[in-house]
Order: structure tokens, then C-alpha cells, then sequence
């Protein structure tokens, strides 16, 4: 069963949907935990220092893009722990799906980034393509 | 004692060396036509910008704080040495660099990057937002009103720079752009103006030497203001990338390690012929982005820089300027921080007027010391005005009068303060209550005695509650209604 899943985010709508597809899952399982991962993509690096002051600032702008999702995985009553991670956002979020023991990827089809994403979102078909388990995409 | 000594160079040197040549390496072949064009900028021959790119960049790479920055001959700096260069000439400017160094050196050692938290972010990004600015206004003598063809040159250049990188991601569409369009301007003989006519390259490294100047004090007086602005805004320039490449690597740099290392770099780039420089955000973030994590990076940019030079000198001359202007142009774009407007829309007021009058400060005096300076001092004064808001709220309770009091109290806040109490009331129980406030200085406590005293010549009875304990130290000490009771 699925016992580990990884959950890729930005703080996008799409990514909310994807959320949401994760608690309907994890609520099927009884010892499910929620890895989420978002990917602060490096040219944002700049544009985030610059606007934070101090490094204390940052971490807490960043994790507050995510609490629409931290509030829904809160209320579906589900295990999970977040990490932000740095870097491409596609290699990167394959990289730590590989290296780690998940059952299951899930992301959603198209992310923040409207110019990159045409058909299906360049992250989300980097991802399907080069995940070695099996990966949910949500659209 | 070796074997520490061997570790940290194995950290900090050869822990990534593949992907730190090659980082190092693009970073150098996007560095030529920056450091190219920053000496245009100052007004110096091309040979200044390079040879200060490679000392720096190699001298920090062992004395810097932050593996991974990449320092070099920057636009801020250039900007700032403009009237010098056209005043006084190159001497001077290389002893600027030095005391610019020295000036470095000495606020690395006062910890000066600790003074960074109170430099509001309003002020960072006008001093990003009014760079990238005047980085652009110096293109404009370059390009506009000289020939048409120029123009189709920095459209083109415009369009190699940002439609390439969506194809060709290895090689850094700077050096595409250069390479096509020198050859084609060399193949068509198109009457455009190239480095060379504004500048000889010298195929050579640069040379120790002591600038041609008399050492007295005339020659400090001209160029310590000089020396001050550049040291002022390298460190903060420094200190803003170091930041950066911290969020980006996940590791935290020594920012003061970093800032006398700044200082030990320029002293000795003036003594090589280079003009003053510091770290550059848009090749740092270049090099990590590329791989570059450990000195060797930075290393390598330096050292591959000249060798290209060398190598290459005699095709750089011919680089033709709107090539150049295209490049600078992009790096203004790119350095422009966007999300301004909509930074300008949500931050409070006092922010966005603080970052608005850095920005038109700076274009106005060419100088970003002083919009930076200005910013500060004009965030400063909205800080004290905003905390000076004082609030009085009273009750009335039995037979008693409560006042409980809100907000700091100080020399900005007395007046307010004062001015809420009513002193007509006779032989009444007043009691104020300074549990949520808190008296900073005589002001406050010169202010407290007003309204007591007041109180009492009119036969009230006053009764002082919560006082935390520094406050009640201070007026334990300063005040004076104790005597008149």
C-alpha cells in the first residue's frame, strides 16, 4: 500500500487539487505519512533575500506560501512533514524522489510557471518520466 | 595541525572540482564583456576592468569568506569613479582602489556586516532598482543618435541573448553573441565603433606598480571621499550576494572574513592596475547555478579570464561596442528587481517612499552612497515616527481614575503623552498604569513628572503601577516627584 508519498508543491492552485488527492489516499491507509517537498528554484534566491530581512524572515515567508496546503493536510488529519529543498525544480524533486524510499510521487500537472508550462507542465513531465515509482499526476 | 589545515582545503577547495572549472570557466567568458564594459563606464581602458577581474577574483578566491561569490570589476563601482577618472585620471583611481582596500580592511575588522540588519530592505532594493538604472543610462552615449546600424547591432545582440538560452543552455549566450557578431562586423566592414576605439588591449598580465601620484595630503583629500563611497557601497553590494549565495547553497558564508578580504583584494589591485571592484550577484548566481560551489570556482574564472586575453586580445579590440551595449542593456534588465511594482503596491507607505527617494537619489547624484545613505536616514526617521504613537486610555473605575498607557514612551512620544492627560480634576485618586509602555530615556521620565506634579498641585492623589524593572530603574534614578509629594 502506499505507505510513503512524496508530495511536490509550489503554493499553485494545481498543487492545492494535488494535496487534496493526497489525503483522499492517505486516509485509505492507516500509517501514511505525507512528505512534502517544494523547490525554491534559484533565480527566486535573489528575489526572496532581497525582499526578506534576515534569514528568519525568509524560512517564515516561504513556509507561509504553503499554508493553504498545511491547513487542508491539517484537516484531513494526516501525517506529514515539509522540506524545502533548492535548486532546478524538475531534477531536483527527481533526485529526492530517487533517493528516498516513496511509493508513490504525486504532483500537480501544471505549476506557477505559465511561460515553461504549455501542454503538460515541463516539472510534472520531467517528473513522470524519470521517477522510479509510480507517480500521480493532478490536474 | 596538518591534517585540519588539509581537511578545510579539501572542503573548500577540491570538494567539487569538476563542476567548479567548469563553472569558473563560464563565469569567465560572461566576465570578459563585463569587465570590458564597466571600464568603458569608468572612463578607464579596457586592460583596467580585465586586470582587476583577475586579481580580485584570484585574491579572494584564497582570502574570501564566501566560496562560490564571484568578485570582480563591477558596475556600482565604475559608476562611482566617473568624475575621479574624469578629473584626475587612472593614477588616482588606482589609489582610490587601495584606500579603498585599506577603508575595507578596517570595517572588516570592526564587524562592520553586523550594521547590515539595519539597512532596511527598502533600501536594498532601491539600490538594486537605481543600479540597474544607471547601468542602462551609461549605455545610452553608446547607442542612441549614433548610426542605424548600431541599432540593428543591439537588437540583434538583444535577440542572440535571450531567444539562445532556450536552445543552447552549455555556452553562455554572452560569448555567442560576441564571437557571430565580431566576425560578421569584421567580414562586412559596417562603421561601427569597437573596443578599441576606445581602449588598447594589452596582451600581457598586469604589473606591480606605485601609481604615478605625489603621497601627501592633497592627494588623500581628493581621493578619500572617492574611497569611502566605493568602500561603502562594495561591502554592502558584497554583503547583499553573500546572502544570496548562502540561501542558494544551503551553507553559510563568514561575511566578515569576506569584507577584509575585499579590503586585502582591491589594496592589492591597485598596486596591479585595476580599478576597485567587489561581488558581482548576477556571476555568483551564474557560477552556482552552473555548479560552482568552493574557491576553486572562483579560482578559475580569474586565471581562465586572463588566459583568454592573452590568447585572445587581439580579437577582443574588435568586439564592436553595440555588442556590448546589448549585453550591458540585458545585465540592467536582469539586475532590475521586478517584483517592485508589486512591492510598491503592498508594502506600507513609509517603505515604498523609502525605496522610491533611494532610487531618485541615486539617478540624481549618479552616486549610490548617498541614495543609500539618504534611504537609511529617511527609514530611520519614519521608524521613530511610526513607534512614537503613544496611546492614553483612561477609566474610570469606584473612585478611582485609571490611565493605562500604551506604546513606548521617549523623547519622540512625550508630547503626545503629555497632552492626553486632563488636569483639571481635583482631589481625586488617579492611577497610572505603565504595565504595557516603557520610559527609554530623561525625556520620558522628565514627562512623567510633569503629569504627576501637575496631578498634585491640584490635590490628586497619584499612584504609579507596573513599572517594568528597567523602567523603574531609570526613574528611580532621574525622577524628581518623589520630592514633591
Amino acid at each position: 500500500m502506499y505507505n510513503n508519498m512524496l508530495l511536490a508543491v509550489d503554493g499553485s492552485e494545481n498543487s492545492l487539487r494535488a494535496t487534496q488527492e493526497a489525503i483522499k489516499i492517505a486516509s485509505l491507509v492507516k500509517e501514511c505519512i505525507i512528505e512534502v517537498v517544494v523547490v525554491v528554484d534559484f533565480s527566486q534566491s535573489k528575489n526572496d533575500v532581497l525582499h526578506a530581512h534576515g534569514k528568519e524572515e525568509l524560512e517564515l515567508s516561504r513556509r507561509r506560501k504553503l499554508s493553504s496546503i498545511e491547513e487542508k493536510l491539517k484537516l484531513g488529519n494526516v501525517s506529514y512533514k515539509i522540506k524545502i529543498l533548492r535548486g532546478d525544480p524538475g531534477e531536483t524533486i527527481v533526485d529526492y524522489a530517487n533517493k528516498g524510499t516513496f511509493d508513490l510521487v504525486i504532483i500537480g500537472s501544471r505549476g506557477l510557471n505559465i511561460l515553461q508550462e504549455m501542454v503538460l507542465g515541463g516539472v510534472s513531465h520531467k517528473v513522470a518520466k524519470r521517477v522510479q515509482c509510480p507517480v500521480l499526476i493532478v490536474k | 595541525m596538518y591534517k585540519k589545515l588539509i581537511e578545510k582545503l579539501k572542503t573548500e577547495w577540491f570538494s567539487n572540482v569538476r563542476a567548479d572549472i567548469l563553472a569558473g570557466i563560464v563565469v569567465a567568458l560572461a566576465l570578459i564583456p563585463e569587465a570590458i564594459a564597466f571600464s568603458i563606464i569608468a572612463g578607464v581602458d579596457p586592460m583596467v576592468g580585465l586586470y582587476a577581474s583577475f586579481c580580485i577574483a584570484i585574491i579572494l578566491s584564497f582570502v574570501g569568506g564566501r566560496p562560490g561569490m564571484i568578485s570582480a570589476a563591477t558596475g556600482s563601482m565604475a559608476l562611482l569613479m566617473v568624475p575621479l577618472v574624469k578629473e584626475y585620471g587612472l593614477n588616482y583611481l588606482l589609489v582610490a582602489t587601495m584606500l579603498t582596500g585599506v577603508i575595507q580592511v578596517i570595517f572588516g575588522i570592526c564587524k562592520i556586516a553586523k550594521v547590515m540588519k539595519f539597512i532596511p530592505r527598502a533600501v536594498m532594493i532601491g539600490f538594486v532598482n537605481a543600479l540597474a538604472i544607471l547601468i542602462f543610462m551609461a549605455q545610452v552615449p553608446h547607442f542612441i543618435g549614433i548610426s542605424f546600424m548600431t541599432y540593428i547591432f543591439v537588437a540583434i545582440t538583444l535577440a542572440i541573448l535571450y531567444i539562445l538560452p532556450k536552445f543552447i543552455k552549455s555556452i553562455p549566450a554572452p560569448l555567442i553573441a560576441i564571437i557571430v557578431l565580431t566576425a560578421v562586423s569584421m567580414a562586412i566592414r559596417l562603421n561601427l565603433q569597437t573596443v578599441g576605439d576606445l581602449g588598447a588591449i594589452t596582451r600581457a598580465l598586469p604589473m606591480f606598480s606605485i601609481p604615478n601620484v605625489p603621497f601627501n595630503i592633497e592627494t588623500l583629500k581628493i581621493v578619500f571621499p572617492y574611497s569611502i563611497a566605493l568602500a561603502i557601497v562594495g561591502l554592502l553590494e558584497t554583503l547583499l550576494t553573500s546572502s544570496i549565495i548562502d540561501d542558494m547553497t544551503e551553507t553559510e558564508g563568514d561575511k566578515h572574513k569576506e569584507a577584509r578580504g575585499q579590503g586585502i583584494a582591491n589594496i592589492i589591485t591597485g598596486f596591479f592596475g585595476g580599478m576597485a571592484g567587489c561581488a558581482m550577484i548576477g556571476q555568483s548566481v551564474i557560477n552556482v547555478k552552473s555548479g560552482g560551489r568552493g574557491r576553486l570556482s572562483t579560482f578559475v574564472a580569474g586565471v581562465f579570464l586572463m588566459f583568454l586575453i592573452i590568447v585572445l586580445g587581439n580579437f577582443v579590440v574588435q568586439i564592436p561596442m553595440p555588442v556590448l551595449v546589448g549585453i550591458m542593456i540585458m545585465v540592467s534588465i536582469s539586475t532590475f528587481d521586478w517584483s517592485s511594482f508589486s512591492y510598491l503596491k503592498k508594502a506600507p507607505r513609509s517603505d515604498a517612499t523609502v525605496m522610491l527617494a533611494t532610487v531618485i537619489i541615486v539617478v540624481a547624484t549618479n552616486d549610490l552612497s548617498k541614495g543609500v545613505i539618504a534611504g537609511v536616514v529617511l527609514s530611520a526617521l519614519f521608524f521613530v515616527a511610526k513607534i512614537s504613537k503613544i496611546e492614553v486610555i483612561k477609566q474610570n473605575e469606584d473612585q478611582n481614575i485609571i490611565f493605562n498607557i500604551n506604546g513606548p514612551l521617549f523623547f519622540a512620544s512625550v508630547e503626545g503623552f503629555v497632552q492626553s492627560f486632563d488636569f483639571t480634576v481635583k482631589d481625586k485618586n488617579i492611577i497610572i498604569n505603565f504595565a504595557n509602555t516603557h520610559i527609554w530615556d530623561g525625556s520620558a521620565v522628565g514627562a512623567m513628572d510633569e503629569v504627576i506634579i501637575k496631578y498634585y498641585e491640584n490635590n490628586n492623589k497619584v499612584t504609579i503601577r507596573g513599572l517594568n524593572s528597567t523602567s523603574k530603574k531609570l526613574v528611580d534614578k532621574l525622577a524628581v516627584y518623589n520630592n514633591a509629594m
